[in-house]
């Protein structure tokens, strides 16, 4: 149960940097500790403790498996995570060769 | 009919995505009319299906039948609410593609323009087809991540910042979906949407799969902008080239946001009270604040953006009531008709929102502004323009004959008749402020003096094209509220959110 929790604050973390961060690079990093931590968990929830790597051979049963499912999710998860993070960073790169910073507070051409 | 059909909504828009860059760099004009006609192709088979007959249809990627009742493959699911949503979707899809072969003449790189347009439409269309949930955040995250590109497309200021914006909260909408997704797995170990329907049966009042349904209320609502997480909206809708924000507003926010909530909410978790009143709640804020934020814009198609928060909350409080009404163990019939207006509101927001901001997109392609202040006597130059939009103001303000006005005068009819008195009110008080916004764009926009005569001509024939064809669907969709062609299009798409366990029963075939 400790390491949910640890991964449910590693969460916490990562809406925190988001919410207060001012550098847009600095919120894609919180937005990337967020997705980590739900890896962590999608990963947590397959596991069995004493568990084997779901590969089926000879000699090994399947009961003392642990849950191949979540991860199969977790890798399809970090493809689309990668996606995500090129197009934040590529649309941050062209704000600062637009506006010369990254500084949320001086990037305010859109209002209400 | 033949199973494998519905997964063509997702192969034809992903192969021709693949195809576009490739071919049309060498063929000028491929991309304009490949992406047309597949749109045509994908519109004419979803009212095809439709028009079948309402029966529930699987598709088992790669084959793999059940073990012992357990599904093990990947469901593609058509059912009557699937199919509505198809429609609406590949409608707008083609509207906004034909309107675009004019339109987006004046930017460059249209092979891009046009890929990404085929991607999402692939990524929407897989959503409301998904059956499972992992493969629905997939699709999701397919359309979402093509259309913050397309936010983005005129990179300049303001579509950059409205892009990021739109980004970060999207960003963080998705993961809370995972998060979601994460722990109905934790809990059945199955990611079916039907299995875990039938393994949720009996759990009535359980503290965790409530926990769950508020972040997927968070989560999709951020999606498809509800009130308190609507910030995004009109920065990016506005910001968006005009077909791509008729595709935003008229289906994007319906299709990954609302479709999945009630198809969640109605055919996945046992429908709960206090969860209702939440989503009944949201959809009224929604209705209310976002039309008085509405009536203070002087942009016209941030005025729009706003409007569309504002008539999707017309869509959740209907369907809202209809869900209090089912989990009190109400009457069935009243809950049909909110429900059924709810629906019937979806197809006319995303006809006349569409059309509207092909018409802004018009407006600025002829007058080169959104500014209404800067617009005026259009009315001599533009005849096209200003009868379309004049149509489409009157069906969101609720005038008859026009669709607007018998949606809404559905849902108010349900909400007096399930004694919703308040809900009652404030609709009809959010109708009258539309009615006065959109008085507002007519009149700034195509009658006010202006201090220089215009010198703006009316659009090429592919935008009128598809201005005049919705503006007469504005129209023709009040045919709805005959029953005979209810009972065809609409009635089953209800009748899937009334039986809320039969989705289980159908799709596992039990």
């Amino acid at each position: 149960m400790t390491v949910f929790i640890l991964s449910f604050l590693m969460l916490l973390v990562g809406v925190h940097g988001v919410l207060t961060r001012r550098n847009l690079i600095k919120v894609v990093i919180s937005l990337t500790i967020i997705e980590f931590s739900i890896f962590l968990m999608l990963a947590l929830i397959g596991f069995i403790s004493g568990g084997e790597a779901p590969i089926l051979d000879a000699g090994i049963s399947a009961g003392r498996m642990v849950d191949p499912l979540p991860q199969a999710m977790v890798l399809t998860a970090i493809v689309i995570a990668l996606a995500t993070n090129a197009m934040l960073l590529t649309i941050a790169i062209r704000l600062y060769k637009k506006y010369g910073t990254f500084d949320i507070r001086r990037i305010n051409e859109l209002k209400g | 009919m033949e199973p494998s059909v519905i997964i063509s909504f997702v192969i034809i828009p992903l192969f021709a995505a693949f195809l576009i860059p490739l071919v049309g760099r060498l063929v000028g004009g491929f991309q304009r009319i490949l992406t047309s006609s597949i749109m045509l192709l994908l519109l004419v088979l979803s009212v095809f299906i439709t028009l079948q007959g309402p029966e529930t249809i699987t598709y088992m990627a790669g084959g793999w039948e059940p073990v012992g009742g357990v599904p093990i493959a990947i469901y593609l699911v058509l059912d009557p609410l699937s199919g509505f949503l198809l429609t609406i979707i590949n409608l707008l899809g083609f509207m906004s593609v034909f309107y675009a072969i004019s339109y987006m003449r004046r930017y460059t790189s249209e092979n891009l323009f046009y890929t990404l347009v085929c991607l999402m439409v692939a990524g929407m269309n897989g959503v409301v087809l998904s059956g499972d949930l992992f493969n629905l955040y997939v699709f999701l995250e397919i359309s979402v991540i093509s259309s913050y590109a397309l936010v983005a497309f005129g990179v300049g200021k303001t579509e950059l910042e409205a892009s990021y914006k739109y980004q970060v909260l999207g960003a963080l909408a998705s993961l809370l979906v995972l998060f979601g997704i994460a722990m109905i797995y934790w809990r059945t170990k199955t990611l079916n949407i039907a299995d875990i329907s039938v393994l949720l049966q009996h759990a009535r009042h359980d503290t965790f799969l409530v926990f769950v349904q508020l972040i997927l209320i968070t989560g999709f609502g951020i999606k498809a902008a509800l009130i308190p997480f609507h910030a995004w909206l009109p920065d990016a809708h506005s910001s968006a080239p005009s077909p791509i924000s008729a595709m935003l507003s008229g289906v994007l926010i319906k299709a990954v946001g609302v479709y999945v909530l009630i198809r969640l909410f109605f055919n996945m978790f046992q429908l709960d009270t206090s969860l209702a009143i939440v989503f009944t709640a949201i959809g009224a804020l929604s209705m209310i604040i976002g039309v008085v934020l509405a009536i203070g814009q002087w942009d016209l198609k941030r005025l729009l953006a706003y409007h569309s928060i504002s008539q999707m909350g017309y869509v959740v409080t209907g369907i809202g009531m209809g869900m209090i009404l089912l989990a009190r163990g109400g009457d069935k019939s009243i809950a049909a008709l909110a429900i059924g207006g709810g629906l019937f509101h979806m197809i006319n927001h995303a006809v006349f929102k569409g059309l509207l901001f092909l018409n802004a997109g018009a407006i600025e392609y002829a007058a080169g502004t959104r500014d209404m202040k800067k617009m005026g006597g259009l009315a001599r130059h533009m005849p096209v323009t200003l009868s379309s939009s004049f149509s489409a103001s009157m069906a969101i303000s609720g005038m008859p004959p026009f669709n607007g006005f018998f949606s809404k005068l559905i849902i108010i009819v349900a909400a007096i008749q399930g004694e919703f008195y308040l809900l009652a009110v404030l609709a009809v008080i959010a109708g009258i402020v539309t009615l006065a916004s959109f008085m507002k764009f007519q009149r700034f926009a195509f009658y006010n003096k202006p201090e220089k005569e215009p010198t703006a001509r009316e659009v090429p024939l592919a935008m009128r094209f598809s201005m005049v064809t919705l503006a007469l669907l504005c129209l023709l969709l009040s045919l709805l509220i005959i029953p005979d062609i209810r009972q065809i299009f609409l009635e089953p798409a209800v009748n899937t959110l009334i039986e809320t366990t039969e989705y289980a029963t159908k799709v596992l075939k039990l």
